[in-house]
Order: C-alpha cells, then structure tokens, then sequence
C-alpha cells in the first residue's frame, strides 16, 4: 500500500468517504513524515495534538456521513495566519512568544470544513522575501536537489515552508500568502500548484498584514482539482474584512472540465526577457503547444507597462508595509527591547524594531517610510499608484480585446542555491518580475508545473485570468495539468 | 537623487528603528539601489492619470453603527510585553 501522506486531496478524499483509510491514520502518516523531515526545516510550530484531536473529530463527521470536501485533510497552514493558542509569529523575530486569541477567517473556513491542522509552516520574515532566508527560524530546504549534487537550494519564497512541506508529502497541501509572486514563485521552485485567488476573493482577517492592496491567501496543492478543492473552503465574503468581495462562491471543482476548446489565449510578448535562460524559453513553447492541442486559439498580444511592475511594486509594497508594521511598537504584543535606565518611549520603539525586525523588513519599512515622506510622496508613492493603474489597464484591454487567459512561464529560472551573497537587494527582487503584474493588478494566477529543467528542476507556467474567474482559469491550468503530464517527484534524501 | 548618511539617519528615526551610525552609510547605499532601480518609473508619462486607489471597484459595505465586540481585556492583554492593573505599561510618555 502506498504511503497515505503522498495522496492529493482528491484521492484522500474518496478513501476517507469509502472508509478505505481515517483521518487519524492519515494524520499519523503526514505528522510521521514531518517529524522525518526535520532537515527541511519546513514546519516550524508541529501542533500534533491538534492535528488528533481533529482528526478524530474528521473521523466522527465522516462515521456520520456529514464530510465536506475537506473533512479529515491534513494541511499545513502558512506562519502568516493567526491560529489561536498557536505560535503565529510571521517568521519574525518581533513576535516571538505570540499566541493569538483568535483564529483568522481562513482557518476557521478551513477548519469548520474539516480540516486538520499538522503544524504552521515556515517562511519568509513578514512574506518578505523570494528565497525563504529572511525567516528567524532559518531556511527552508528545497526537498529537489540537481541530478549528482547535493548542494542545498531554495523552495522560494515568501511560503517557501508551504512549497517545500507539499513537494515533500508533509502535508496533503498548505495555506500560501501571495503579495507579489509568494504562493506561484515557491510552487514553481518545487513542482506544485499554487493559486493567487482575485484580490477581494479570500478573506485578509486574521492573516498578518504585509501590503494590504496586494496580500491574497491561497491554496498551494499537488494538482489542479486539489486547488480548487481547498479554494472552494478558502474563499468567501467576510464581513470583517471590508474589502473581501460579496460574490457567490462557484462549485470550482465542477467548473474543471479540462475542454477549452475555442478559448484565447494570450502570449505576451514583454514577459520575453533579456537574458532569459533558454529551457524557460522552451518551455513556454511547450506550453503554447499544450493549450494549442486542447483547441485554444494563441494570440500574440502586449502589455506594455509590464517593465514597470517591479519598480512600482517596489514603491506601493513598502509604503504599505511601513504603515502597517507600524504597529510592532513592543507595547501589545510580541517582543520589547531590553530598556537602559533613562530610556522613555521612543528608545523602546526604536530599540524594540531594531531588535525584534531583519534586514529585509528593516529595508522596506525604512523605503516605504521614505516614499511617503513630506516631498517625496507624489514623486514616488503617487506616481507608483498611477502606473500601476496603466497596468491594471494593459490587462483589461487584453481581456476586452477578447484573451480569455494568458500564459507567461512562472520564474526566470529554476530553484537556486541557498546562502547566495547578494550586494544588491534589487537581484533578489527580480524573481518576481513574471508574477507582481498580476498582484498589481488584483487578478488571479496560477503556477503549474510542467516540465524539468536539464539538471532535473522542476519548472512551472503561469496562466493569468479575469477577475473572480478562478475556476475558467483553473480549467485552463487542468489543459496544461493534463498535457504535461508531471508526475515526477523529489527522491528522498532527507 | 542620491540619498546620504544623514538622509537615512532621519528615515530610520521617523521608521522608529535605531540603526547605529556605522551601519548608516550601507544603509544609505541599499536606499540608492533600491530608489535607483525605481527611478525607471520616472519614464512612465502618466499625465492625466489617477492613482489607484481600489484594486477592484466595490463601494464599501455599511453598517449600523453598534457594538459587536468587546468585553475581552484578558485577551487583548494576554500577549503584553508588560501588562498591569487591566492597562498596557509602558515607559514614562510624560515628565
């Protein structure tokens, strides 16, 4: 028999209804792997308590016919979501010791459907990062190394902790954050799916706060119909977020036909970089030939400010981020600097933050702080809000020319090494350049994979689609699922 | 435009993060790399064009103006660094 934590959801699902197999054994199985796994350094906070007592609850639920699409499926939930009575710290020194007296939305969706919970997976400081080595509990460990190498690579980032803990069999799937490529970055690094759901689509209650008008949840899975599965439990109005949108949630799984016939597709021709290596080349082509085959129409189209979505992000994230960080004072919660006597409230803040932020967060605070400053706000923050509104405008044009998707690769490159020195922030930024545009523009996205690199990486595609079109779009991410036909995993060194 | 020791010396004070001074003019250099790499926008003619302010048009859902919540002072002050007498402690704000 094989291993029960290796399942998609999908799978389980169907073994749990037939009684072929409960949630307590499939918990042992993913909390036995985890344990196994420690070199990953993956989950950071196991909650293995947690995870049997609903299991059992899944059980009961299950016995009693009453299981949701979720009921008895062990996850691993981002460090970024609140869990109450469970270290909820961002991967940030500053909340060290946290322990929230409530539970985000998102997790108790998720719960409430069924859920069981191994553990809070680690990440990048705030979802600040694109390499997972910003976090105070160190790096995580990318589980796919090169063919005859053993030098450790990243999972990506910022849910580098989900990526690698899914590719891994950890867990059936985990929570992801994405502000500017952090679920479809991570999961092209490790050959799984990760969907950035439409700004407004899942709930930002209870989910620290990074860039509030880009920061969306989403599922992070081993296939296309496990995505929609998790979505499905994931999304939905929620009164304590003001702008989470009040739409009906579609059956997204009954949407995944995988027929696309007749559907456009666009190609644009801006995300074609200097310098791009040859096999992301390739397998752009490969994926055009995939959706071709499935009967979509391919059109070449522009989006023409797409060279400025770096830049602007780079703008609009830490403005936001300086805002919102605000609030790690050391007074509520979460750690407060050591004082010397004769040190008032202002020593505590400044002593409190240098302590308790890294580098990166440092970084963008201080760059947010900067670009709203007096005179210096219209110059950077405004003018990043007005090209980003010409961005948002690329893709509507797109769409309203008639481009039902569009499909672009997910990274410049394949998983990279760890401990890189960079001397310039900025080269760690560009890991983001295919994917921010969609952030900027508030759509939904999705990174499937869907090849190996000539050392055995895995490499993923990224489709585009229309707002709150999630499930058009999954069905599109299922013709490339169906095509490319990955089915291939890490060997297990760990 | 370049940004100097004392430029970043005054953002990190208005950030509230003690930055030491010998750690200032690399601080600085990071601002100018990360300022010059968004200085690109610069090329953008945006005349005529509003900030976005909404990522997707949606007017703002209301409510009657009530109480929902509250009666948690053990909660909200469960995570305090330093918490006494039901308040949040902090140094002496006032002299």
């Amino acid at each position: 028999m094989t291993k029960l934590n290796v399942l998609t959801i999908a799978q389980a699902r169907e073994k749990l209804r037939a009684g072929e197999i409960t949630s307590v054994e499939l918990t042992e199985a993913c909390l036995k792997a985890a344990d196994d796994a420690k070199t990953l350094n993956a989950v950071v906070h196991a909650t293995p308590e947690i995870a049997l007592e609903q299991a059992k609850a899944a059980d009961a639920r299950l016995a009693a016919g009453d299981a949701p699409d979720l009921c008895g499926i062990p996850l691993g939930i981002k460090d970024l979501f609140c869990t109450k009575g469970v270290a909820s710290q961002a991967a940030s020194g500053i909340l060290e010791g946290f322990k929230p007296e409530y539970e985000s939305t998102v997790t108790s969706q998720l719960f409430d459907a069924g859920a069981v919970m191994i553990g809070k997976l680690n990440m990048d400081e705030f979802a600040m990062g694109s390499s997972n080595e910003t976090s105070v509990y160190g790096n995580v460990i990318n589980p796919w190394r090169r063919d005859n190498d053993e030098t450790a690579l990243t999972p990506g980032g910022s849910s580098g902790g989900s990526a690698s803990a899914v590719a891994a069999d950890l867990c059936l799937a985990a929570t992801g954050t994405d502000t500017g490529g952090s679920i479809r970055q991570p999961a092209a690094f490790v050959g799984i799916t990760g969907l950035k759901p439409t700004y407004g689509r899942v709930s930002r209650w209870g989910i620290v706060a990074f860039a509030s008008s880009l920061d969306q949840a989403g599922p992070m899975t081993k296939s296309v119909r496990d995505c929609a599965i998790m979505l499905g439990a994931m999304a939905g109005h929620d009164p304590k977020d003001s702008t989470s949108a009040d739409l009906a949630v579609p059956d997204f799984e009954a949407m995944l036909t995988g027929d696309i016939k007749g559907q456009t597709i666009g190609i644009p021709k801006e995300y074609r970089m200097d310098g791009m290596p040859e096999e992301i080349e390739a397998l752009w082509a490969e994926g055009r030939a995939m959706l071709e085959d499935a009967g979509a129409t391919i059109v070449d189209i522009s989006l023409p400010h797409t060279k400025y979505a770096l830049p602007a992000y780079y703008v609009v994230a830490p403005a936001e981020a300086s805002s919102n960080l605000a609030r790690y004072d050391g007074v509520r919660y979460g750690h407060r600097a050591k004082l010397s006597h004769g040190d008032g409230i202002t020593e505590m803040y400044e002593k409190t933050r240098a302590e308790g932020f890294g580098d990166e967060v440092k970084r963008r605070i201080m760059i947010g702080t900067y670009v709203l400053s007096a005179g210096f706000y219209d110059a950077y923050y405004n003018r990043a809000r007005r090209v980003r509104a010409l961005i948002k405008k690329d893709f509507e044009d797109a769409f309203e020319a008639g481009v039902d998707a569009i499909l672009t690769p997910a990274t410049p490159s394949a998983a990279f090494e760890l401990g890189q020195e960079f001397d310039d922030p900025v080269q760690m930024y560009l890991n983001d350049v295919f994917t921010v545009t969609v952030n900027l523009a508030g759509l939904p996205g999705i990174a499937v994979p869907a090849g190996l690199d000539k050392q055995g990486l895995p490499l993923g595609l990224q489709l585009i689609g229309k707002p709150w079109e999630e499930g058009a779009l999954m069905n599109v991410a299922q013709a490339i699922e169906d095509r490319a036909g990955f089915v291939s995993k890490p060997s297990k060194w760990w | 435009m370049s940004i100097d020791t004392e430029t970043a010396r005054r953002v990190a004070k208005l950030a509230r993060i003690k930055v030491e001074d010998a750690d200032l003019p690399a601080l600085a250099q990071d601002f100018n790399r990360i300022l010059g790499f968004v200085e690109q926008l610069n090329e953008v003619d945006v005349e005529g064009v509003e900030p976005m302010t909404s990522v997707t048009p949606m007017r703002l859902k209301r409510r009657v103006d009530e109480v929902t919540d509250g009666g948690q002072q053990d909660k909200v002050l469960s995570n305090a660094p330093d918490a006494r007498e039901g308040f949040f402690a902090v140094p002496k704000v006032v002299e």
